[in-house]
């Protein structure tokens, strides 16, 4: 080891004492150029990371038919690669919204991401109360909560729990429109994709409202 | 026909041939034959050596099972993906498939069982304390492509547990402030896990790591070998040598420790042999059984979780809510009084001014004040969501950050001795403690989240992070004792 440290020492010694200055800067300006090439060869590699064309191009809107389903039901389908719900509420279901506001982290849904024309405790269309559309993925890391619609003691959450979703992977709660509840791991309400009803029984999830 | 003799003499002119050209013998003695480790290694140094059998093992069916995998999340004519349905072809119609597949498989949980033991006798005998620090930190680094290696080649099967799995841990990126949400985009190559994320993931994982991963065992053999391994005593066998320069309590790597090596790799194939036969599946816990379930991207099962190696820090990241924060910031706040009261270093000193300001005012001050009223506290909330941090950043930083704390270690021990057998009790106990909070935490990263097993988390988060953060403190108040100047062994 120390005969490669003199050695080292060695080689400083004849660097310093036959260093040409004026080859200093061709030398500076090979690395920076060097450097500069090399950024603008990663950049292809970068680029490929991100989505494709055909994955931005995925998405179209997804047409449901609602006339089987039943009060109290609830209908998965796909959109952008995620599950949308499409729960039928029941009047009890509504009732029991309006009753959480102290437990909830946001009941008004101030700091949620839902449309425009989505609006109060029951995060829907007015006059579209009865149904609930949301994309049923958790807004903590992304898991797709389990539905909890049975109420009281016998659901297993609690003995005022009036129905709502359970996340499996973290534990968080949301009650029957989505909203979290307090002292969980997601911080917000679960997000309301842009739909539209085209009639009673049919709603398009993926393009928004018109002048609601 | 050559005599033995003949054959002999033609062998050293080939290798003094080669010798010219290539220093074959000069690293052959240097790392092999004459390699003086210390002569008292007990059981606990076994892991290394057997660290590196597992890593051949899981590169040669690695290989092998690369040849029949398929990379491919789209449907076949069954509907099932063609990802899901090759692991299956593998593992039903490949001759021989199944037990390369099964051994690939056991191969990553004995992979971090014998790293974890590794681990530890680092912790037990100050392996870590100069001047071995870079031999540490690069054994981090191969901890940290060995997660990575798990992480991207359980999307492989493209089972329920890979996808939602994959999802989770993206998605942890996202908690970052700022670019996350792109960050996790990016990183998955789509706006959901898909066929981009699963080939990607098939690259990282038989290609990119693998070769940063071979680059780093190197590089920690060489950084071993030039510093010369530590023993249970954490005595320097370097300070005392023969004439020739050999240490006295040295003995050459090969045929003493290679034999006793040897040994501990039968153990492990016998142990490794046993779960490949008759328990694959460990009990759900090497292989967990919503995997054999193809990936269902609308429907999460019930119960998901890492496998079994990752669930000390799954079970951190689950324990860090808002209402645990204070308690975080608590232990912070103590480890920055204790630095600012025993550095006198104004940097330091500085530093810590500037992180209690922070602390106090972002997360205590207005609480404490009695500012918990509209509109302070929505003020507050309005800062740390604008800031992007809420409880889940702090999770993903908690889940990041303890892992990354082994790495500094060697700057956090001021013990004056370096092996256990001299520490003083309060070492042990708190050792002890750690290593239980540690296995709690397995437990119940395992189970599904309960209000119990979220108190007791917590409580082992506290204590896991304490172990570091606190031990600048008590491993100088520990009572030592006097170290040998020699090895001692039987």
């Amino acid at each position: 080891m120390s005969d490669h440290k003199q050695e080292a020492l060695a080689g400083e010694s004849f660097c310093a004492c036959s260093a040409d200055p004026s080859r200093r800067a061709l030398l500076a300006a090979t690395a920076g150029l060097g450097a500069a090439a090399g950024i603008g060869a990663a950049v292809p590699f970068v680029a490929s990371f991100t989505p494709s064309d055909r994955a931005r191009a995925a998405g179209a809107p997804v047409e449901v038919d609602l006339s089987g389903l039943r009060p109290g039901e609830k209908l998965v389908v796909e959109w952008q690669g995620k599950p949308v719900w499409i729960l039928r509420r029941t009047p009890e279901m509504l009732a029991g919204l309006k009753t959480l506001d102290d437990k909830l982290v946001d009941p008004g849904s101030s700091a949620a991401e839902q449309p425009a024309y989505v609006s109060g405790e029951a995060r829907s269309i007015a006059g579209k109360e009865e149904f609930f559309v949301c994309v049923g993925i958790c807004t903590h890391l992304g898991c797709s909560p389990s539905d909890k619609f049975a109420t009281g003691a016998d659901s297993g959450m609690g003995e005022g729990w009036k129905g709502g979703f359970l996340c499996p992977c973290h534990g968080s709660m949301f009650d029957l429109a989505g909203r979290v509840f307090k002292s969980m791991p997601a911080p917000t309400n679960l997000v309301i994709p842009p739909h539209t009803y085209l009639s009673d029984t049919r709603l398009l999830i993926g393009q928004d409202s018109k002048g609601a | 026909m050559l005599t033995a003799k003949e054959l002999e003499d033609k062998g050293r002119q080939a290798l003094a041939w080669v010798d010219e050209r290539f220093p074959l013998s000069v690293l052959y003695k240097t790392h092999v034959s004459e390699y003086y480790a210390p002569k008292n290694f007990n059981f606990w140094y076994l892991f290394g050596s057997m660290a590196l059998l597992v890593l051949v093992i899981q590169i040669v069916t690695g290989i092998f099972l690369v040849m029949h995998y398929k990379p491919d999340a789209s449907l076949n004519a069954a509907g099932v993906p063609v990802a899901f349905a090759s692991v299956e072809y593998i593992m039903r119609e490949v001759p021989g498939g199944r037990f390369i597949r099964y051994m690939h498989s056991t191969g990553a949980s004995m992979f971090f069982i014998v790293v974890y033991l590794h681990m530890f006798r680092g912790l037990l005998y100050g392996s870590y304390r100069k001047p071995r620090e870079l031999v540490w930190l690069f054994g981090m680094a191969i901890f940290l492509c060995l997660m990575g290696e798990a992480f991207f080649g359980y999307l492989l099967p493209w089972g329920q547990m890979s996808g939602w799995g994959a999802q989770v841990i993206v998605n942890l990126f996202a908690a970052i402030p700022v670019i996350g949400p792109d960050l996790s985009v990016f990183i998955r190559g789509d706006f959901v896990v898909s066929d981009a994320t699963l080939n990607r993931f098939f690259a990282f994982h038989v290609i990119a790591i693998p070769l940063v991963l071979l680059g780093l065992v190197t590089a920690h053999l060489i950084a071993l070998h030039e510093v010369g391994s530590n023993n249970p005593d954490g005595v320097e066998i370097k300070e005392r040598k023969d004439e020739q320069g050999i240490p006295l309590d040295g003995i050459p790597f090969h045929p003493y420790h290679v034999v006793k090596d040897v040994l501990g790799a039968v153990v492990l194939l016998i142990v490794f042999s046993i779960i490949v036969f008759f328990m694959p599946e460990g009990g759900g816990y090497f292989l967990e059984y919503n995997n054999f379930m193809p990936y269902d991207q609308l429907k999460t099962p019930p119960h998901i979780a890492p496998v079994w190696y990752f669930t000390p820090y799954y079970s951190m990241l689950r324990a860090t809510t808002s209402s645990f924060l204070p308690f975080l910031w608590l232990l912070v706040a103590l480890i920055v009084g204790l630095t600012w009261r025993g550095c006198s270093c104004v940097w330091i000193r500085r530093a810590c001014l500037l992180v209690v300001a922070g602390a106090y005012w972002g997360f205590f001050g207005l609480t404490l004040f009695g500012f918990t009223k509209p509109p302070f506290d929505l003020a507050i909330a309005g800062i740390h969501l604008g800031l992007g941090l809420d409880a889940k950043f702090w999770g993903v930083v908690m889940m990041g950050g303890s892992v990354m704390l082994f790495a500094l270690l060697p700057w956090l021990d001021r013990s004056p001795v370096r092996s256990i057998r001299y520490k003083g009790v309060l070492y042990k106990a708190i050792l002890a403690v750690f290593v239980i909070c540690f296995l709690i935490l397995g437990y119940y990263g395992t189970q599904p989240p309960s209000p119990v097993g979220n108190v007791v988390s917590q409580i082992c988060t506290i204590l896991y992070l304490a172990y570091f953060g606190l031990m600048p403190w008590y491993s100088k108040l520990d009572k030592c004792k006097p170290v040998p100047e020699r090895l001692t062994w039987k």
